[in-house]
């Protein structure tokens, strides 16, 4: 006759918590940051198709970090939610504050009755009319929920990217220096970041309704000053695709203000950018 | 309000409507006839033509319940989404909600799957919301849509009408619907020629408009007292764009201009001088 063994539930919590660490350093950052023109996203993804960041509402945006599956499951639950409170209401009761605070009780519910927790981290940004009403809500795997003003790094290497980027944020930064800084602050020193790496999107404080849109691939590679200099692949196909999710206006991001400083180039460091070692 | 989560089993997808349902939010179609005691506020006249870079869509101002006026200034012509628009007559508030749900259902498409949905996948979604709307369509609440909107992949401007049971049928040239249809559909038929200009096709579907208004009594004529012009809006490789008001008042006097002109030569049946 077996008895269950006890397990000290700070324990069955830190072990939970170590699983779930686990899986989102596994995954690559990413970087959220107030600026003049809105509020900007911008994360570490080779991928055209499968997005980390995307629409929610009108000035409500979406970003996860971890597990695919489980951040999406959560952003279309974040959409539904969305569209069914503004269906009842109005679009204007619509806000990131009511909707971080579910997604902060679904993730601490399964956190602490479920087997596994959810291996992610999330972020909901509400762009205001002006930067100091700019929201941005950190939702951690175990349901925490912190409030950011400024800046907000997400993933397995955030304490460095953070540190990186409290170099170069300031408020009030225009969209190009806003990128450049969080590029370069997601790429480290040793690394170099391309537009093809990166996945990047912008709630414009004056994009019109629905607020929300992506910047391509020629655009980001504009900002960051390397256009055609990308080694990896020279070929960029895919920035003449349109986007998957094209608004009502499609910002156009300072037309290419192309003076942002290029980070240096240490030559073939791009080739394979691994995930940031998990710590 | 809680965070709709759904096992993979039962997750409704990016059916916007299906989702009401599930949350409960979709009201009972009315089991009996709607009296006219309760005098159902009604739109009346639309029309959308087609023309060289896309489609135009008109409609008139007017509600009516029963013989009374009961809106002057309604609109019944909205962008669904980037790309189409959609045009309304019937019993106004089953309409104006039609039209709400299915700019929802497009947005919610659109987000939750991360792609469009191609002009013919959205002509079909609003011909299911008819379809379904036939239980109170029976009871005497009847809603007839136009859907016209640029098709991004073909390059080309498309139309489609509706009837109750949410029969779709694809138009090439022109659509009309509502009470004064039959006057508009005419008037457009006549003056249609094949890739009309924008110009040409705007002065068109106003005159159309004002001769639905001088044979219809539901069908509202533009009001110069007021300011209160048709709502016309076009549809084109650049999206949906209203007609300015401004520019609606100038043509409409210039057709105003030229009517007088055409009257002072046949002045059979006027008033003793």
């Amino acid at each position: 006759m077996s008895m269950p063994f006890y397990v000290a539930p700070e324990q069955v919590m830190k072990d939970r918590a170590d699983y779930a660490r686990k899986g989102i350093a596994r995954g690559r950052s990413l970087v959220s940051s107030v600026c003049a023109d809105g509020i900007l996203i911008c994360a570490e993804n080779p991928s055209n198709t499968l997005r980390k960041v995307s629409e929610i509402y009108d000035r409500i945006a979406f970003a996860g970090v971890g597990r695919y599956n489980e951040f999406d499951q959560l952003r279309i639950a974040g959409v539904r939610h969305a569209d069914l409170k503004g269906f009842s209401f109005s679009r204007e009761d619509v806000d990131a504050r009511s909707l971080a605070n579910q997604y902060a009780q679904i993730l601490g519910q399964i956190f602490t009755h479920e087997m596994k927790p959810m291996e992610v981290e999330i972020l909901v940004a509400e762009v205001g009319v002006t930067a100091q009403r700019d929201q941005l809500y950190h939702i951690l795997y175990d349901g925490t929920v912190v409030d950011e003003s400024s800046f907000c790094v997400l993933g397995g290497d955030a304490e460095a990217i953070a540190e990186r980027l409290r170099g170069s944020w300031a408020p009030d930064l225009d969209l190009a220096s806003a990128l450049t800084g969080a590029v370069t602050a997601l790429a480290g020193p040793d690394r170099r970041l391309g537009a093809d790496d990166l996945e990047v999107a912008l709630l414009g404080r004056d994009n019109g309704r629905r607020t929300f849109g992506r910047l391509e691939d020629d655009e980001v590679a504009a900002i960051l000053g390397d256009a055609g200099g990308d080694q990896t692949d020279g070929s960029t196909d895919g920035a003449g695709s349109p986007a998957a999710v094209p608004p009502s206006d499609d910002p156009v991001p300072g037309d290419g203000d192309a003076t942002g400083q290029t980070p240096p180039v240490p030559p073939g460091s791009d080739d394979d950018p691994t995930a940031p070692p998990a710590s | 309000m809680t965070l709709p989560l759904f096992s993979p089993g039962e997750d409704p997808g990016p059916d916007f409507a299906e989702l009401l349902r599930r949350a409960a939010l979709v009201a009972p179609a009315p089991t009996t006839m709607v009296s006219d005691a309760l005098r159902v506020t009604h739109g009346t006249t639309v029309v959308a033509v087609r023309y060289a870079d896309g489609v135009v869509m008109a409609g008139d101002r007017r509600a009516t319940s029963g013989n009374l006026i009961s809106h002057r200034s309604i609109e019944k012509v909205f962008p669904a989404d980037r790309y189409s628009g959609v045009a309304i007559a019937g019993a106004a508030g089953p309409a104006m909600e039609m039209v709400k749900l299915f700019q929802l259902q497009l947005e919610h498409y659109e987000k939750v799957e991360g792609a469009h949905l191609s002009l013919e996948g959205k002509a079909n979604q609003l011909s299911q919301m008819v379809r379904n709307h036939l239980p109170a369509a029976m009871q005497g609440l009847a809603v007839v849509p136009l859907f016209a909107g640029y098709d991004t992949r073909r390059a080309v401007g498309r139309l489609f009408q509706y009837d109750v049971t949410g029969g779709r049928y694809e138009e090439s040239d022109y659509a009309s619907t509502g009470s004064g249809s039959l006057h508009a559909g005419t008037v457009v038929k006549i003056g249609y020629r094949d890739g009309l200009d924008r110009s040409t096709v705007v002065d068109l579907a106003l005159s159309a408009l004002y001769q639905a208004a001088d044979e219809d009594s539901a069908t509202g004529g533009p009001d110069v007292l007021r300011g209160i012009y048709p709502v016309m809006a076009t549809i084109t490789a650049e999206g949906f764009t209203r007609v300015d008001d401004d520019e609606i008042a100038e043509r409409f006097t210039d057709l105003l201009d030229h009517l007088r002109a055409v009257r002072s030569t046949t002045t059979s049946g006027g008033a003793p001088s």
